[in-house]
């Protein structure tokens, strides 16, 4: 056993463990937190935009010419009605985030343009494979950098990774318990002690080794948490989610945090960024997208308040969108794309990474953004920022770290 | 107990007698050939019928079923919008699943939908999702390969769903687009319509779109490592262009429209089509790409991942290959040497593979012989645990292997199912747990020896009814300080026998 108390076995010697409730109460948690031997850690939360979300309309480069002519009906404008909101150099924030802007002001919001995988497969299941394993080309990974950026730390919190979303995404796949659910509140059983008891020893003696730790981990979760009281922990005074489902995602993710239950990392994701067709501009199909991540992000920044010192938030996608629109008012996959970053430890304000004019001959295969800068920079960044001492070789075998971004401290 | 728990949706009490009666080869033979026109039972048939959409056609569906206006009251909308057809549609899944004594044909449904993936959450396939199932799945899943590619790429709800009924020849024109009167009235008013809900800024313009190329070539048939190139892609969307849609939002229909399409040469996996070839680009890459090794194999390991296991042996992988090749894709051939392999009969392959939702609520109705009628909330079950029928959020479908399922929130999802199921709170599913007393006034001991051979197929493992036994008699204390003989929890066994691990393997 380690020298200092693991989380779980204090709360246990505590009486705490297996009480039903439990919101552990905060001392405890800061007393944890803050044991000298252990350096001051961040939750990471990390929202995943399935489909590709296009960049070039997230974060738009409406000053550049190549790009007011690659998409002559998709581009955002620079100036007039519904123009995109001033960034920093070429570069706007679609209007529909504008949710966001204050946190841009605040310096608590950071871009990254140019980010992708270096190997471009264009192929949604490929690329979410390759981003998710962090293995860029590699198929043959079976688990996911997230959950390996969790082994290098202690064991015996059921509660230290979750996915806000009814199936475990492909990164957390691993050793480290995680666990998905699909709202806080349906996370207990409607059945009392008996039939947990019940389960819990059934799993204890599976056969099946996954299902033996799914059950571990779900009935150490369950007593550790009461998500029926948990679930309706109101949002702060003031703050209003939006009735979206990422919303309502992260305000589950919130009140995790809030309750001090031990969450290190939280995965959420919202799906329909693929726009092959009629993609819209400053409205439509991908600005009420942009409506509904603004939305909930504001709102769960505004809801941690002086918590989110304590969270770092990295939105990603699978890959951008070709420069030039295609047939159909849309665009087709691509390869560089945008990353945003929130919360404590990010700085904000800035468009980090590399740009250039879009003119064809500085495109990828003559159609898209290349990855300036391969997406496991900023994630072994935000790692190193968040959970100092982090083995970042077993996070992404293989890979060598170059300059720092800067992008978080 | 194997061939129920792969071929089927676990055993049933009829379906245990039938293999019985016939023995096991002949009861696969027969629900490899299931005589076409068997009738469903009266039972199933006339829930069937009660559902009116199954039936009709996609002009029918969309022209009855609007989109609702927005003020209109949710219950209203429930029966008289898109999600009427919806929740018939999924009504209709569940229940064949559970009653049907055609078995392997369901799981070949389920099988093949999810290969050939469309998600009613785009757009028209809402209403087109019933008409895909029924005939461009449903009829061919004992047929050949080349007939299923051929009956999906047909279908107004691929072409949708992978968005190639808007990929037109590069360079085609508005001015080109005036040429035949026709061809623009419907096409501008069928774009109009598309649009006018999700976007008033998109006006009709025409390119090639490549999302329905990729898919084919990744997905439905060579698969991610299949050799083929960025350029293939291109190319074989070139070849597609023109096949779209009459009346996207009215009347729904295959159509070939040649002045969207590219007349020019291509290369297809070096293949040359010959320019001109207009309709026929098309069917000639399906004939390509149905006939390729690659595919063969793609789909090879697919079904083996699907009856075998989740990281199949390769060497079973290889032979079934093997005959899809010299059968020409004949699909039954293809499945009777899966299920004749060793491999498929080894013992390692027996209870190998976990329960997906849908297996796991089909399997539990089906063991617990409920009574069922569908209702929003059952179906709500199967979205929590993370299978929202005919929803599978990308092209891939739902997954297969079991990694994704197994995670600790899912599993409390199914323990729920279980409890809710058998404490009778699951509105649209009633069990009658007397009926399976072993004999009259069973004591605990024999109702868990019981209830685990008609729930698990064999009495349960000494550990397993011991546990349930102590979970009983912990009840039992907390109930005796006011009754001296509480009456056995019936409810509980069975709740626990259905959320056991072993209930979750197939």
């Amino acid at each position: 056993m380690t020298a200092h108390l693991s989380r779980r076995r204090l709360l246990q010697a505590l009486g705490f463990a297996g009480a039903g409730l439990v919101l552990a109460p905060s001392f405890l948690s800061r007393a944890l937190a803050a044991s000298p031997s252990e350096p001051a850690r961040r939750a990471l939360v990390t929202v995943f935009l399935r489909g590709g979300a296009d960049g070039l309309s997230l974060v738009p480069p409406v000053e550049d010419d190549a790009y007011q002519r690659a998409r002559p009906t998709l581009a955002l404008k620079a100036q007039g009605d519904h123009a995109a909101l001033k960034l920093q150099g070429v570069f706007g924030l679609h209007p529909a985030l504008g949710a966001l802007l204050p946190l841009w002001e605040q310096g608590r919001l950071a871009v990254l343009s140019g980010v992708g995988l270096p190997v471009a497969p264009r192929s949604h299941f490929d690329a979410q494979d390759f981003l998710e394993s962090g293995t860029p080309g590699r198929k043959s990974t079976a688990d996911g950098w997230l959950n390996r950026a969790l082994e290098d730390a202690s064991a015996d919190a059921p509660l230290r990774a979750v996915a806000l979303q009814p199936t475990l995404p492909r990164a957390l796949y691993g050793n480290a318990g995680a666990l998905a659910m699909g709202r806080l509140e349906d996370f207990r059983l409607r059945r009392g002690g008996d039939a947990r008891q019940g389960f819990s020893s059934l799993y204890a003696g599976a056969v099946d080794r996954a299902l033996q730790g799914a059950g571990a981990d779900a009935f150490e979760a369950m007593s550790r948490l009461d998500g029926a009281r948990l679930s309706k922990l109101p949002a702060s005074p003031g703050v209003t989610y939006p009735g979206t489902p990422l919303a309502r995602r992260l305000q589950d993710v919130a009140r995790l945090l809030k309750g001090d239950v031990g969450l290190e990392v939280a995965a959420t994701e919202m799906g329909g960024w693929d726009t092959h067709v009629a993609q819209g501009v400053a409205q439509g199909a991908f600005a009420k997208r942009c409506e509904e991540l603004g939305g909930a992000l504001a709102a769960f920044a505004a809801d941690l308040g002086p918590k989110l010192e304590t969270v770092t938030v990295v939105v990603m996608t699978e890959f951008g969108r070709t420069v030039k629109e295609n047939g159909n008012q849309g665009t087709d996959h691509g390869v560089g794309g945008v990353m945003l970053a929130l919360g404590g430890g990010v700085k904000g304000g800035r468009v980090h990474g590399r740009f250039e004019a879009l003119t064809v001959d500085r495109l990828q295969d003559g159609r898209d953004v290349p990855s300036w800068t391969d997406v496991r920079a900023p994630l072994a960044e935000a790692l190193r920022a968040c959970r100092p001492g982090v083995d970042l070789a077993k996070v992404f075998p293989g890979y060598q770290e170059g300059t720092p971004l800067g992008m978080f401290t | 107990m194997h061939v129920l728990q792969r071929l089927a949706y676990g055993p049933s009490a009829r379906d245990l007698a039938e293999v019985k009666r016939l023995g096991v080869d002949g009861w696969v033979e027969a629900q490899l050939q299931p005589p076409s026109e068997a009738a469903l039972p009266a039972g199933l048939e006339a829930k069937l019928q009660a559902f009116p959409t199954l039936g009709m056609s996609m002009e029918q569906l969309v022209e009855d079923y609007p989109r609702p206006p927005r003020e209109m009251p949710r219950e209203e909308k429930r029966e008289r919008g898109p999600a009427r057809v919806a929740f018939e549609r999924s009504s209709a899944r569940v229940l064949r699943a559970v009653e049907s004594p055609r078995q392997l044909e369901e799981v070949l449904v389920d099988f093949w939908f999810n290969h050939f993936n469309v998600s009613e959450d785009k757009g028209v396939v809402k209403w087109l999702a019933t008409a895909y199932e029924r005939d461009a799945i449903r009829p061919h899943v004992f047929g050949t390969f080349r007939e299923l590619l051929g009956a999906t790429a047909h279908h107004p709800a691929m072409l949708f769903y992978l968005d190639n009924w808007r990929s037109t020849r590069e360079g085609l024109s508005q001015e080109e687009l005036r040429h035949p009167k026709r061809f623009r009235r419907q096409q501008a008013a069928a774009m109009l319509e598309l649009d006018g809900a999700e976007d008033e800024e998109a006006k009709p313009k025409l390119g090639l779109n490549e999302n329905y190329a990729r898919e084919l070539l990744e997905l439905h048939t060579l698969g991610v490592n299949g050799g083929y190139t960025q350029d293939d892609v291109r190319e074989v969307a070139r070849c597609f262009t023109g096949w779209t849609l009459r009346k996207p939002r009215k009347a729904p229909a295959f159509l070939f429209r040649r002045v969207a399409h590219d007349a020019d040469a291509k290369v297809v996996l070096g293949q040359a089509i010959p320019a001109g070839g207009g309709e026929q680009d098309g069917e000639q890459v399906l004939d390509l790409l149905a006939d390729h090794p690659a595919t063969a194999r793609h789909v090879a390991l697919k079904l083996a991942r699907r009856f075998v296991a989740d990281a199949p042996p390769p060497e079973l992988v290889d032979r079934v290959a093997k005959v899809f090749l010299d059968s020409k894709g004949d699909l039954r051939t293809v499945y009777r040497a899966l299920f004749q392999s060793p491999e498929f009969q080894s013992p390692q392959a027996h209870a190998a593979k976990v329960k997906t939702p849908f297996e796991y609520v089909v399997s539990a109705l089906r063991a617990t012989d409920a009574q069922v009628e569908v209702t929003p909330r059952l179906l709500r079950h199967l979205a929590l645990m993370g299978e929202p029928l005919y929803r599978a959020p990308a092209p891939t479908g739902f997954p297969e292997v079991a990694g994704p399922w197994v995670n600790s929130g899912a599993l409390v999802s199914r323990l729920n199912f279980g409890l809710d199921l058998v404490g009778g709170r699951l509105p649209g599913a009633r069990v009658a747990l007397d009926a399976f007393a072993p004999k009259q006034a069973p004591t605990a001991v024999e109702w868990v020896d019981g209830l685990g051979q008609a729930l698990l197929g064999a009495k349960p493992s000494e550990e397993t009814r011991a546990t349930i036994l102590a979970a009983l008699s912990r009840k039992r204390e907390a109930a005796s300080a006011v009754d001296e003989a509480p009456p056995v929890d019936v409810p509980l066994i069975a709740g626990l026998l259905l959320g056991s691990p072993e209930f979750q393997k197939q």
